[in-house]
Parts: C-alpha cells; structure tokens; sequence
C-alpha cells in the first residue's frame, strides 16, 4: 500500500521531529548527568568528588556489623558502603523503619573535619524484590537467612 | 485490508462499535477489579520487609503503567490526525488525555503514601519522581493547549504536536532508574530476567494491571462517545439519536 505523498511527508517531518527533540533532550540529559543522580556513592567520594562544605546526598548499603546506637540519645553511626568503598556516617534523628543492616540508604548531609558525613536526613531505599514471610522462613532453614522486619 | 481503518474514521461507526464494546468490557471490569483487590488486600501475602504498606503496590504500578499507555495512545493517535487529516484519531487524542491526567497523579499519590512508610519521605526530587510530574504537566498543558484555540482542527493540530513531542518523556520514566541514582528502585515485571516478586503477589499484580487496562478502555470509550457527539451534533445520525 503506498501512502500519499503528502501523507508520506507530514510523517517523515514527524519521524524527523521526534528524533530531532530526542536528541537534544538526551544531549542535555547526558551532559548534566551528574545533577541527574539523587546520590554520589562511597566510591566517588573517596574519588574526591564530594563536594566541600555543602549538603550533598550519599548512597549505598549499610555495611553488616557498622550500626553503633548510643545509650543516652538518638544517635547512630553506621558505615555506607558501596562494596568498594566506606564512608563513616553519624545520625541523631529517627530512622525509618526499614533501616538496618545490609539495607540500601540515601544520607542526605554534609563532610566534618574528620571526614565523617554528619547525616540531617536518612531515607531508607528498597530493592525491587518482593517475598513473603514464609518464603523468608524457607530460605532460614535451608541455611541462607535474610535479615527480618519487625513489621513482618 | 484499509476497509477497518477508513471504517475506524467514520464517527458513526465508532459510535456504534464503543456501545457494542462497552457493553461486555464494562461487567468484566468491574469483576477484574473484585477478584485484583481480593488477590490484593486478602489473598496475596505481606511483605518480608514492608509488610502490609505493599499492597499498595497493586494500585500504584498500573496507575503508573497507565499513565505511560494513555500517554502512548494520545500521541499516537494525535500522529495518525496529523497524518492522515482524520479527525476520529483526534478525538481518540483528545479523549485520552484527562484519563491519563488522572491516572498520573494517582500514581504520584500513591507513590508519595507508599515512599513516607517506607523510604521515610513523601517526595524526592530523583528522576523517575520527577519525570513522572513532568508527565502531569505535559498531560495539563496538552488540555490547556487545546483549549486555546477556538477552532477544533487548529486545536487538534497544535495539541498533537505537544504530545509527539512529549513522547520522548516515556522511556525517560521507564529507565530513570537504570540510567541514574535514584531513591524509586528499579522494575520488577518489565525487565529479562524472572520477576523478583512472590507469586501470589504477581497474581495480584497482573490482575490489578489487566483490571486498570480494561478501565482505561472503558473511560476512553465513553469519553470519545462524549466527544463524537458534541463534535457532530449537527449531523442527521446524532439528531435522531438525541430525539429518540
């Protein structure tokens, strides 16, 4: 079926159109990539591409075995770690309940002297599985335990 | 093999076959619904980590979904107007646009009750967050566009420019979370692997995102009926049908 010649151009101008404005838009999303990401990693801050005296964001996981609660206050320093990396963090605010061990966290604060990230909010990320309870169950008595919310 | 798509133009036909559609999709809705928020709320079990506060997940994620699909449907269909000069496809365009609206702040507030239990915040300025509001404002700027003009075909015309050009915002959303650091994590259904969900949360999930779809379809036909008969109200076909 051949298309009318006319029809033929207003959709060669669309197609056109569309790959037109898909490249500038990806041109500009590529070249202000860093301001696109919500967080920097551990990695990148060892790097040297945290920046000096300002709010910036860190992600990564808190690192099994890091979690250090004070008695007396709310206070809690942790590690975040990207696997390569670790940044010490300190925090005294209410954590989210799906804060703990080994889970993905987004810091939000800024660099001290000694080079600890003093935290002035902590969001908890989840990942993208889903399971029941008894699946947790399951995988405990093969042997392979995960870490449990109080919730359940 | 043109004969459906010249048929699809015809206002009248259309008309007549939403009305011969709507007729089934309506009932299988409303019992897609039923048996997607019994799987949801009752049947499909809490989460490990989240507990109960997953089950908004069944409302969120085909809301989100839709507001892609709409979206889709909108510019495509606008493209064909354009195209082809058929002002059925622009009333298709037209049609799909407040349903979209809809279903994209429904996913932006469900988004935000979902993220405060669970990340600790009811809004981040990360990309998927972010693109899926630039959506929104694409979707009020397409009507207040439309709205502009006093003649239809001008309307039609400058709108479905709008969303073509929109269109490169949908696999932004969809790959946000790939492409940058983002607090939203990444997909569960729509990528190679196997899904990493439960399967009676999926069960829950797919029924909830099959009842959305027929919904959309529900909303839309019955939008574009509105539209047909505003938009030909002096035709013969539509006198009688008012005067019946």
């Amino acid at each position: 079926m051949a298309m009318k010649p006319q029809r033929k151009k207003r959709l060669t101008t669309i197609l056109a159109g569309i790959v037109g404005v898909g490249a500038i838009v990806g041109l500009v999303l590529y070249a202000s990539d860093q301001q696109m990401n919500l967080f920097i990693t551990p990695t990148e801050i060892n790097a040297g591409s945290a920046p000096k005296d300002r709010i910036f964001r860190i992600g990564g996981l808190v690192k099994v075995g890091s979690v250090v609660r004070s008695q007396t206050s709310l206070q809690t320093d942790f590690i975040i770690t990207d696997n390569f990396a670790d940044v010490n963090v300190t925090y005294d605010k209410i954590m989210p309940d799906l804060f703990r061990e080994g889970q993905g966290v987004v810091a939000m604060g800024k660099m001290n002297e000694q080079g600890i990230f003093v935290a002035s909010s902590i969001l908890a990320k989840h990942d993208e599985e889903y399971k029941a309870p008894e699946v947790l169950d399951a995988l405990e008595r093969a042997g392979h335990p995960v870490e449990k919310s109080d919730k359940g | 093999m043109w004969t459906w798509f010249f048929q699809l133009a015809s206002p009248r036909w259309f008309y007549q076959t939403a009305n011969r559609l709507l007729a089934w999709l309506r009932p299988l809705t409303l019992v897609l619904f039923l048996v997607g928020l019994y799987l949801g709320l009752l049947f499909s079990p809490a989460d490990y980590q989240q507990g109960n506060t997953v089950r908004i997940m069944y409302v969120h994620v085909p809301a989100a979904y839709l507001s892609m699909f709409a979206y889709v449907v909108m510019a495509v269909s606008g493209a064909i107007g354009i195209i082809w000069r058929m002002k059925m496809a622009h009333m298709v365009s037209v049609s799909c646009a407040p349903v979209g609206a809809i279903f994209t702040l429904l996913a932006l507030l469900t988004g935000g009750i979902w993220g405060k239990p669970t990340w600790g915040t009811y809004w981040e300025w990360d990309a998927r967050m972010t693109s899926e509001l630039i959506l929104l404002f694409l979707y009020l700027g397409y009507m207040a566009l439309h709205s502009a003009f006093d003649d239809k075909k001008t309307a039609d015309r400058a709108a479905a420019i709008l969303a073509i050009v929109g269109i490169v915002n949908i696999p932004i959303i969809h790959f946000s979370v790939e492409w940058w650091n983002t607090l939203h994590q990444g997909a569960t259904l729509s990528k190679f692997e196997k899904p990493s969900i439960d399967a009676d949360m999926l069960k829950a999930l797919l029924t909830m995102i099959l009842a959305f779809q027929l919904y959309f379809f529900v909303a839309l036909l019955q939008r574009i009926k509105a539209e047909i008969l505003e938009r030909e109200k002096l035709s013969g076909w539509v006198q009688k049908l008012v005067s019946d």
